[in-house]
């Protein structure tokens, strides 16, 4: 048939659970989890026969925690109902994602289980088994059931007349089933595995001693004959007749698989946990071990004897668990090495006494020990075995323990110069790592991204000056030439900052400034920075997605060698963005500004809202913080830390989860410490105003005498569709009210100064993100307050946290700056109506940015129809409009609206 | 059977959204009802499937629309269309009677259109499954995650009776279509060569499209685009692609992704866009049309299209810019 044609598997053998396995040529032996069998582990029986099924999951959880790469699953107990139970268990591990990521093989002796299994599995499986035991009937009729599940298959050599235990038995069954697979079924070759049945060896009796010789020599054949087959196995039975010695078991099992994986065989069902590496056995037990499986000098089971007196010898010898605190007795080196990838603070400064001690120099200790135990951290996070709120610990580490030995080092340049004065020469020092100059550009006050920048490629061994935040241009550059900065890394967060930075790339021109520029921030873009910055600059200028990034970053801009390559793919790279953004804006539909006014959003005038409880503004001094603790939204804070993904998932997330969680707790224990000892002040003000649609883009407040300004989509819309402002949710004909807010989280500045004393970043940045977390919380709760009460047009709402964040109320809050509204300048009018800075003490800078940075505001919309959007682009005819009406200069409103013309 | 010489030479186009298609015609609760169920005792209206049978020519007048704008493969108004689904107006019993009568107005739009065009190219009907109303890896009850609101075999057996409606009623293809979770797409895998073995007949070719739901690059069930492959495969599909959820903007890195991964042919048809602040659609065909023109020019391709919110004129404007282009290349490896 046509599609035969391409039936092209490649010939990788593949499974799936959520996420793939393939077992390539260079994949080594895969450990198969053995523990979710009722047959193989008692306490997992236990719990299957009590429904104890969540208690039963963690022992699936701690087999793929323990590296097994697919677990075995088996029900098979005559006090159970497989089927049943295997149906239950199957689904509740699809619903944990940790397990749920490796393939599932279903175990069974029973092909109704096997079945039931395979009901329950989206991924691809594996069966285990079926076999010729019942004739080639059956054999091929259960084959045929597996392909359409899109499994593969475990077969076992068995047949009519029974279980194969010598070579030639296994690999002549194997043989015959591989022919039926392959030509009647149509199985692909790697989706067949061969169980050539592992039986146990040294039980007394001399026929079963070369039973492991057996099972690897027929391996060693039937990959040779059939070589995109697998070969599998359970490894347990092996050992079988040293039951309660595990220390002679795991031996066994490791001796027996170095010579079986050699052989050929792929994949065994193992204990994940228990395996001891070939090369740590003691050498008695490997070589008693390998006289038994090789069947070596065994002459009447004198081997079996010699294994069966030592394992006399060992039972009942518990293996120690390693005491957590061994890492104290190590050497020094290695206690700093072990602190700073653990981030551990308690010991650091008797630790860095000692060794400073030991070395002739302090400064040696530094580029010793400390720079080895920095680079550990490095590679680790470079690999993504760690994550970032771990290396701003290691940090920390790193922080404290310089400053055990700056006085020393201090002291001994002091003696130095004395003594290069007293001979006449000069002074030396050492030109060091590279050096990179930070900073917030002026009017913006946000920085924990930039911190956390700070931080990382400090670990890294750059030499890092973090100018602070709001810094004008020409401090900047004077400052980074002061330095003698080799690069210079900009942040900013508010749209008006994306014109600073083009400001600033276009002074480091005219200056005749060398250093290349790294753009970082949440407003920032790869687009905007390869269209508006870069050409403003010819000697690099590169826009830098995460702080795991910049340090990639900044090793190839400090290398002499790959600099040069590195910046002309950036540019090839900046000038492709260019031209794609030259010929989409083309492509841009716009109306004509007075058709999309008339395309305008319509509200049912029957559902403009009630008066609010009262009009004018009315003052919050200090809302608890325990109260705004139980609304935040904590997935922003991990993204802070550069950990994405949903909470709470997130804590309990298979590659993240344990590094999230710790990150969790501690947010959680300085949040009770702020509480308890009263850190911070959350002030806020709230305002409500009759408003009225006076024109299509503007709402006039008469009370207050002010009209608020507002912009329109004006892209071409599909047909039933509208070019929204957010004056089309007030009323033009009933009594309609507008309302506005500002909250901020004031006195943290004073603990952040303390963090940054006691060189304790990783706080320093909880404390901040936390902050940021803060306000959005009151703002949220706020608004909750505003629905319910203050205005009350929601007075029965009952929504949790999580329908909150996902918006699911009345209503909206934006945000002047923001998509919905991106004029900035209107905050002028936002501030006025609420009474100034004086009402909150927050203050606007020039690009109107809130300080301190910790602080939201926006109006209030009550019209049900009313929702988010974004204005996207708009034309030069709204803006002509636009500048009459706000009767401001042309020029310095364009500038403005940069963001959002084209 | 000309569809896999087909593929190899040029990039076929599959049609566009049906559901947009319908909105337009503004349709009340007598026209869903038609004659046949005008005292039906619940509402139909939103049974977009049932207008197979109550407005036939309707149905078939969308799909000629698609195919004056240049499309290939016509899906079938089928994508509730199994008893599951159907449930909600409790018109279990007609799944069947919809699925051939779903067949046979896409049978009708091809032949007309082959007699007004007598020189057009090939046009293939397409029979489309879609994934139904429920799911069978997730429980719809958080507090029991263990539940399922169905069972493999009861979505095997809904989706064997489709693919009979679907066969009888005359279509070329097999579509698995906008699948969330691979274990639904697996029972109608499994019911689909169930049936071509019960029958003894040679298996229509199969295609498959997967849905990616967001950012995470995983479909809804959790799996990641290479596991899903993986996990389908067995169907030995004459294409594997990917639509809905995501615009051809945020689909891009999949498709490059599968077309690294698949060994059959690639297919692909995206919504026009994400939805915006009002939940419409509202990329313009040219956009779309640019999108898709890039796939076909980076060699990934071999069926393009659209999904939610695309109409005709998205589909004219694919049509039209990956015309003549190369299709991606599947040569077979050798084993």
């Amino acid at each position: 048939m046509v599609q035969n044609k391409i039936l092209i598997m490649t010939t990788y053998t593949r499974y799936a659970g959520l996420e793939p396995f393939i077992i390539r040529p260079e994949t080594n032996f895969v450990n198969i989890g053995e523990r979710t069998n009722v047959t193989g582990s008692k306490k997992f029986a236990r719990l299957i026969r009590e429904n104890k099924y969540e208690e039963a999951l963690s022992v699936a959880r701690q087999q793929v925690e323990n590296g097994a790469q697919i677990i075995d699953v088996n029900m098979d107990d005559a006090l159970l109902d497989g089927v049943q139970a295997m149906t239950i268990f199957m689904n509740l591990v699809q619903s944990e994602p940790d397990i749920a990521r490796v393939p599932i093989m279903l175990d069974s002796s029973k092909f109704e289980i096997i079945e039931a299994g395979l009901k329950c599995v989206q991924g691809k499986c594996i069966v285990n088994s079926i076999s010729m035991k019942e004739g080639e009937a059956k054999f091929i009729q259960q084959a045929k059931i597996c392909k359409m599940y899109g499994a593969s298959v475990v077969v076992m050599a068995f047949d009519e007349v029974g279980q194969a235990d010598t070579k030639q038995r296994k690999v002549e069954i194997c043989h015959r089933a591989y022919k039926i697979l392959t030509e009647q079924v149509g199985y692909a070759p790697q989706d067949i595995i061969f169980d050539p049945n592992i039986f146990a060896v040294a039980t007394g009796l001399e026929e079963h001693n070369n039973y492991a010789v057996d099972f690897i020599e027929a391996t060693k054949e039937i990959k040779q004959l059939m070589p995109l087959v697998k070969v599998s196995g359970g490894v347990s039975n092996l050992s079988f007749s040293f039951r309660g010695n595990d220390h002679v078991r795991e031996a066994m099992h490791s001796v027996f698989l170095y010579y079986a994986i050699q052989a050929g065989m792929d994949m065994g069902i193992v204990n994940a946990g228990q395996l001891v590496v070939y090369d740590t056995i003691e050498p008695q037990l490997k070589e008693l071990c390998e006289n038994v499986i090789l069947n070596k000098t065994n002459d009447d089971n004198s081997a079996t004897e010699k294994l069966i007196q030592f394992a006399a010898t060992v039972k009942g010898k518990e293996k120690e668990d390693a005491v957590d605190a061994a890492w104290r007795s190590e050497p020094v080196d290695k206690r700093l090495a072990h602190a700073l990838v653990n981030g551990i603070t308690d010991f650091i400064e008797a630790d860095t006494e000692e060794a400073r001690q030991k070395y002739p120099k302090p400064l040696d200790v530094i580029e010793g020990p400390l720079m080895d135990g920095m680079n550990i951290v490095g590679d680790l996070f470079g690999s993504g075995k760690m994550f970032l709120p771990q290396v701003v610990k290691s940090a920390r580490v790193m922080k404290k323990s310089v400053a055990v030995l700056t006085p020393f080092i201090e002291l001994e340049k002091e003696e130095r110069a004395k003594a290069h004065l007293a001979a006449g020469t000069t002074n030396e020092e050492s030109a060091g790592a590279g050096r990179i100059l930070l900073a917030t550009v002026k009017g913006d006050v946000h920085d924990i991204g930039k911190n956390i920048v700070g931080v990382v490629l400090g670990c890294n061994g750059y030499e890092i000056k973090d100018i602070g935040v709001m810094v004008p241009t020409d401090k900047i550059l004077d400052e980074a030439e002061k330095f003698g900065a080799d690069i210079i890394g900009l942040s900013g967060l508010i749209t008006p900052s994306l014109d600073e930075m083009v400001h600033i790339a276009h002074e480091m021109k005219r200056r005749g400034m060398k250093q290349p520029l790294l753009i970082g921030g949440a407003t920032t873009s790869r687009m905007h920075t390869a269209v508006k910055i870069q050409p403003q600059y010819d000697n690099g200028v590169v826009h830098v997605l995460d702080a795991s990034r910049s340090v990639t970053v900044a090793g190839q801009l400090l290398n002499a060698e790959t600099k040069p390559v590195f910046l002309n793919e950036i540019t090839a790279e900046y000038k492709k963005l260019q031209e794609q953004f030259a010929t989409k804006k083309v492509a841009k539909d716009f109306l004509p500004f007075a058709e999309a006014q008339k395309n305008n959003f319509v509200i049912q005038q029957e559902q403009v809202c009630n008066a609010p409880s009262f009009t004018g503004k009315k003052i919050f001094e200090s809302e608890s913080i325990t109260t705004l603790r139980k609304y935040i939204d904590w997935k922003p804070f991990f993204i802070a830390w550069e950990m994405h993904g949903q909470f709470p998932a997130i804590l309990t997330d298979n590659v993240i989860g344990e590094a999230a969680t710790k990150l969790f707790i501690d947010a959680n224990n300085l949040l009770d410490k702020i509480i308890a000892e009263n850190w911070l002040t959350a002030r806020g003000v709230i305002g409500f105003w009759e408003a009225k649609k006076s024109a299509p883009d503007t709402i006039e407040l008469h009370t207050e005498n002010i009209k608020l300004e507002f912009l329109r989509q004006q892209s071409k819309k599909a047909e039933g569709q509208s070019n929204t402002s957010l004056a089309d949710f007030i009323s033009a004909e009933k009594q309609d009210y507008i309302g506005a807010f500002s909250v901020t989280i004031q006195g943290a500045e004073k603990y952040i100064a303390q963090f940054n004393a006691d060189h304790d970043d990783y706080n320093k940045i909880i404390l901040q993100a936390l902050c940021d977390r803060l306000v959005e919380a009151y703002a949220e709760y706020l608004h909750e307050e505003v629905r319910k009460n203050y205005w009350g047009f929601a007075p029965a709402e009952q929504l949790s946290n999580e329908e909150l964040i996902a918006e699911k109320y009345q209503g909206i809050r934006p945000a002047p700056g923001y998509p919905a509204c991106p004029d900035h300048t209107e905050k002028y009018k936002l501030f006025d109506l609420l009474g100034g800075e004086s009402t909150t003490q927050i203050q606007l800078t020039e690009s109107l940015a809130m300080n301190p940075a910790p602080s939201v505001c926006g109006w209030y919309f009550s019209h049900p129809q009313s929702k988010y959007f974004g204005i996207g682009k708009i034309d030069e005819d709204q803006l002509r409009d636009y500048t009459t009406r706000k009767e401001m200069a042309s020029d310095a409103l364009r500038k403005w609206l940069r963001p959002v013309m084209e | 059977m000309s569809l896999f010489t087909d593929l190899q030479n040029r990039i076929l186009v599959i049609d566009g959204a049906m559901g947009t298609m319908i909105q337009r015609h503004k349709l009340q609760e007598t026209d869903y009802r038609g004659e046949q169920f005008k005292d039906w005792h619940l509402d139909i209206k939103g049974n977009n499937d049932i207008l197979c049978i109550t407005q036939p020519r309707i149905i078939i007048g969308i799909h000629k629309e698609y195919l004056e704008a240049g499309a290939d493969i016509l899906e079938t108004n089928t994508f509730s269309a199994q008893r599951i689904s159907m449930a909600d107006y409790q018109m279990e019993s007609y799944s069947y009677d919809i699925n051939v009568a779903a067949a046979k107005c896409a049978r009708i739009a091809v032949q007309e259109f082959m007699q007004e065009h007598p020189n057009s190219t090939p046009k293939y009907v397409a029979g489309a499954i879609g994934p139904m109303n429920k799911t069978l890896s997730l429980s719809p009850d958080v507090n029991n995650p263990g539940f399922r609101g169905m069972t493999f075999d009861e979505a095997m057996e809904a989706y064997y009776e489709q693919v009979k409606g679907l066969v009888d009623g005359g279509v070329d293809i097999i579509l698995i279509e906008t699948i969330f979770d691979t274990l639904n797409a697996k029972a109608a895998i499994f019911a689909t060569k169930k049936y071509f073995a019960d029958q003894g007949i040679a298996e229509l070719p199969i295609m498959i499209s997967g849905t990616i739901t967001d950012a995470s690059g995983r479909t809804l069930s959790g799996q990641t685009l290479e596991a899903f492959y993986t996990s389908i495969v067995h169907a030995n599909p004459i294409s594997v692609g990917l639509n809905c959820a995501l615009g051809a903007q945020e689909m891009r890195p999949h498709i490059e992704e599968l077309s690294t991964l698949a060994d059959c042919a690639v297919s692909a048809y995206p919504n026009a866009g994400l939805p915006n602040a009002m939940g419409e659609y509202d990329e313009h065909p040219q956009h779309t049309g640019g999108f898709i023109e890039d796939w076909a020019k980076e060699g990934w391709v071999n069926i393009v299209g659209g999904c939610c919110g695309t109409t005709p004129p998205h589909i004219k404007a694919i049509a039209e810019k990956v015309k003549g282009l190369q299709p991606r290349v599947f040569e077979p490896r050798s084993l």
